[in-house]
């Protein structure tokens, strides 16, 4: 959908998935890196795919001038850089925009390019605590925690896809590029979906509840999350309403097929049990057979069963269980691309399927070994 | 605001979405200019009005409830019963004033109702459209119903948070519903730029929960390359020791990392311990991950005794990576979101004055912003059949008595 929109990419890993979204729907994206930057590691080589790559040395005014004369001729220029920084000089809109007025400079940032925190660094962890997610999880009276895979790097990278793509819309109109300015902080703030709404409108601040629900229960009762099943742990949660009472009712159906001992679920209509009106008493009475029987059964036997008796819940995948869901290959959703050395590496196919089909990735490998004169790139 | 229209002015926007995954769409592309009507009905409202909180004074009411606020501001409000036929002809042709539709149904519900892409497209070739489920439009599992909190787990997300040997961890909400509302956006978008050039429209189905696995390519790269299984590990990363959450005063937190000898220099001098990188055990990374305790329990007797704002600005001007974890709370005070005017105050005509996110993005030349509260069931109903589709006041009325609006 973005054939012929050419993007230099000059981004760290702060900004790595904007121009793998913006690749994968077809844009030609030019991967800038050092000559001795490492390209090796998973995480680089997950998030550049479909990219070609240009060793540039930005730091030699050879590669500073390679990049001003792709800049002439490129739609989009994404950035990652501290304000205030050498770096950050490379990236000036003002002077970028007199060579090509119709460039549009994205600029992703820890905290956006002015302002009080402007200056400041920050790597994942500082991020994800700054927007607010590590506040959200981890038990309630222990450490905040942040997600082990780096999150809001991809919280920024994919609202500066948004961006780019919002300031294209302005430019079919004006003819004029522009800089959009992408905050690391504020795109991870979109992880919290609605919690900021409860310091606003009821003065509460929601906090962590590490592997527990509560605030659903008028006694105050929390209920399980997470429960460990044989081999590993499977989400789960004892909801009511419609979908809630559906999935207790099967879940019964379920343990009675199997023998298991129901306990105080034989003493509770499951089609109507409310869970706002349980106390803490009734709701581990409840889960205590469900535990039980959890314990008996694997991630696989979940989530088939539960989608063959249209239960809510999933199982606590690892990502060795997702490389293996038949819904995922169903879907053509991993794609194989060459690699050094003629192997085939396994990666996430593009994000969306469009008008039937997904569109395919492309192997640059072949630019590794001999980058393309940037002339190619023109 | 400078006297240019906005980058979306001037597009279309209907949708047949609820909760999270296809009203977040929307809401990004209204504070970018795009005229975003959503579609419910008073036989069903969208069901983040009435079944979560929180509410104005606590009670849940149908105009009152802050969760839908949060992802509806800035747009048009109507309603049209789908099961009437004189609604879904309306919402026809409201699809066919629009130049994006967005839905969120369980795979196959729009198109009973008439409202598929291909019944659709036969009026409007041009259409974009993009239906957002749980697990895609097709497969075997494809008509699973699912909320997006439970989704995440079975995406690997929770499964990678948490104390290393604990149990997962709850992530807020249904956060792989905005992963795919982010990527959603970004699909319309580009399908938008395809249209200029080609005047086609375009069908995106998107899955949720493939939309969050990029979120862990890398790890599943990974996983695909060598075999490694990603483990959650609390706050340690492979890379950069001390790297973790510090307990402050007065309750707070701070968060802080080291990735060099330099940085754990710098943070050493800022907190009194100038001999520690000296100190043949902290000289390397590998020596800092073994001696972590003794690192934490020396940072953490530094940080007790500050708050977390003067700690991590005092770091900062140190040169070492830090923040304060910012509680929901501080969100609205931290200055840096303050400076940025993050925060939007709008007066709703129930919940009154309150405030909304805005986008993580600025555009220098033509900024987004929150333009209007969140609506109120059906509130734009006469601007928008009247104004927009432009219905005489005596179709209008009949439509009504035909039950189109109920």
């Amino acid at each position: 959908m973005l054939k012929g929109v050419l993007v230099l990419d000059c981004t760290d890993r702060l900004g790595w998935l904007a121009g793998r979204l913006l690749a994968d729907l077809g844009a030609d994206v030019a991967k800038i890196e050092k000559p001795d930057a490492e390209i090796d590691t998973s995480d680089w080589r997950s998030l550049n795919l479909n990219k070609r790559l240009v060793r540039l040395d930005l730091g030699e005014s050879a590669g500073r001038r390679e990049l001003e004369r792709l800049a002439a001729v490129a739609d989009i220029l994404l950035a990652t850089f501290t304000p205030g920084t050498p770096q950050a000089a490379l990236f000036d809109y003002a002077r970028l925009s007199a060579v090509n007025p119709r460039l549009i400079l994205v600029a992703i940032t820890p905290f956006g390019l002015t302002g009080p925190k402007a200056d400041w660094i920050a790597s994942d962890l500082e991020l994800m605590a700054a927007g607010g997610a590590m506040s959200l999880a981890g038990e309630p009276d222990g450490v905040p925690l942040r997600v082990s895979a780096p999150q809001s790097y991809a919280w920024a990278g994919a609202q500066a896809a948004v961006g780019a793509l919002t300031a294209l819309a302005a430019r079919a109109r004006t003819g004029r590029g522009q800089c959009v300015d992408v905050s690391a902080q504020a795109a991870t703030i979109v992880a919290l979906s609605h919690a900021p709404a409860f310091v606003d409108i009821e003065g509460t601040t929601p906090t962590r509840a590490g592997a527990f629900m509560t605030g659903r229960s008028v006694k105050g009762a929390r209920f399980r999350v997470f429960w460990p099943c044989r081999d590993g742990f499977l989400n789960f949660i004892l909801y009511g309403g419609v979908a809630g009472n559906r999935t207790n009712t099967q879940l019964v159906a379920w343990m009675r097929e199997c023998g298991a001992p129901l306990g105080a679920l034989s003493g509770i209509d499951p089609a109507r049990w409310d869970p706002t009106l349980a106390t803490q008493a009734e709701v581990d009475a409840l889960e205590a057979p469900i535990a039980a029987f959890f314990s008996s059964i694997t991630k696989r036997e979940f989530l088939e069963q539960a989608h063959r008796r249209e239960m809510l819940g999933y199982p606590v995948s690892t990502v060795a269980d997702i490389a293996e869901d038949p819904q995922l290959a169903a879907r053509g959703f991993w794609q194989d691309v060459a690699a050094a050395g003629g192997r085939l590496e396994r990666h996430c196919g593009c994000f969306a399927v469009i008008d039937g089909e997904r569109p395919a990735l492309v192997s640059r490998e072949d630019a590794r070994a001999d980058a393309p004169r940037a002339a190619e790139l023109t | 605001m400078s006297g240019s229209p906005q980058a979306l002015a001037g597009i279309g926007v209907v949708e047949f979405g609820s909760y999270a995954a296809g009203p977040h769409v929307g809401k990004m592309l209204a504070n970018f200019g795009a005229t975003v009507v959503h579609v419910e009905s008073f036989a069903r409202p969208d069901g983040f009005r009435m079944q979560y909180p929180p509410y104005k004074d606590g009670k849940p009411g149908i105009n009152g409830g802050g969760c839908f606020a949060y992802f509806n501001d800035s747009k048009l409000g109507v309603t049209l019963d789908l099961k009437n036929p004189h609604g879904r002809k309306l919402a026809r042709e409201l699809c066919a004033w629009g130049d994006i539709v967005i839905e969120n149904m369980r795979p196959g519900v729009i198109g009973r109702l008439g409202l598929g892409y291909d019944a659709l497209k036969a009026d409007h070739p041009g259409l974009i459209m993009l239906s957002t489920c749980n697990m895609g439009q097709t497969g075997p599992r494809a008509d699973t119903p699912g909320f997006g909190s439970q989704l995440t787990a079975l995406a690997g997300i929770c499964g990678l948070t948490g104390e290393r040997g604990g149990p997962p961890t709850v992530l807020y909400g249904p956060y792989i519903d905005f992963i795919a509302s982010t990527l959603g956006a970004v699909a319309v978008l580009a399908a938008l730029e395809r249209r200029r050039r080609s005047s086609s429209g375009a069908y995106i189905d998107l899955s949720q929960y493939e939309a969050g696995l990029l979120f862990l390519a890398g790890p599943l790269l990974e996983y695909h390359r060598s075999g490694r299984v990603a483990e959650r590990s609390s706050n340690d990363d492979p890379h950069a020791a001390p790297h973790g959450a510090y307990r402050c005063a007065s309750g707070g937190w701070i968060a802080l990392s080291c990735w060099s000898d330099e940085e754990f220099g710098r943070l050493a001098a800022a907190i009194g311990r100038p001999e520690w990188p000296r100190e043949a055990r902290f000289r390397t990374l590998a020596g800092r991950k073994s001696a972590a305790a003794a690192i934490d329990s020396g940072i953490g007797a530094w940080t007790r005794e500050r708050e977390a704002a003067a700690a991590a600005a005092l770091l900062q001007r140190a040169g070492v990576r830090a923040h304060p974890v910012n509680t929901m709370a501080d969100l609205f005070t931290d200055p840096q979101l303050t400076f940025r005017r993050h925060w939007s105050r709008q007066r709703h005509p129930v919940i009154g004055e309150h405030s909304y996110c805005g986008p993580a993005f600025q555009l220098t030349e033509t900024p987004g912003e929150v333009k209007s509260p969140a609506p109120l069931l059906g509130a734009d109903n006469d601007r928008v059949f009247r104004g927009i589709l432009g219905l005489s006041e005596a179709d209008y009325a009949s439509m009504r008595e035909a039950g189109a609006f109920a």
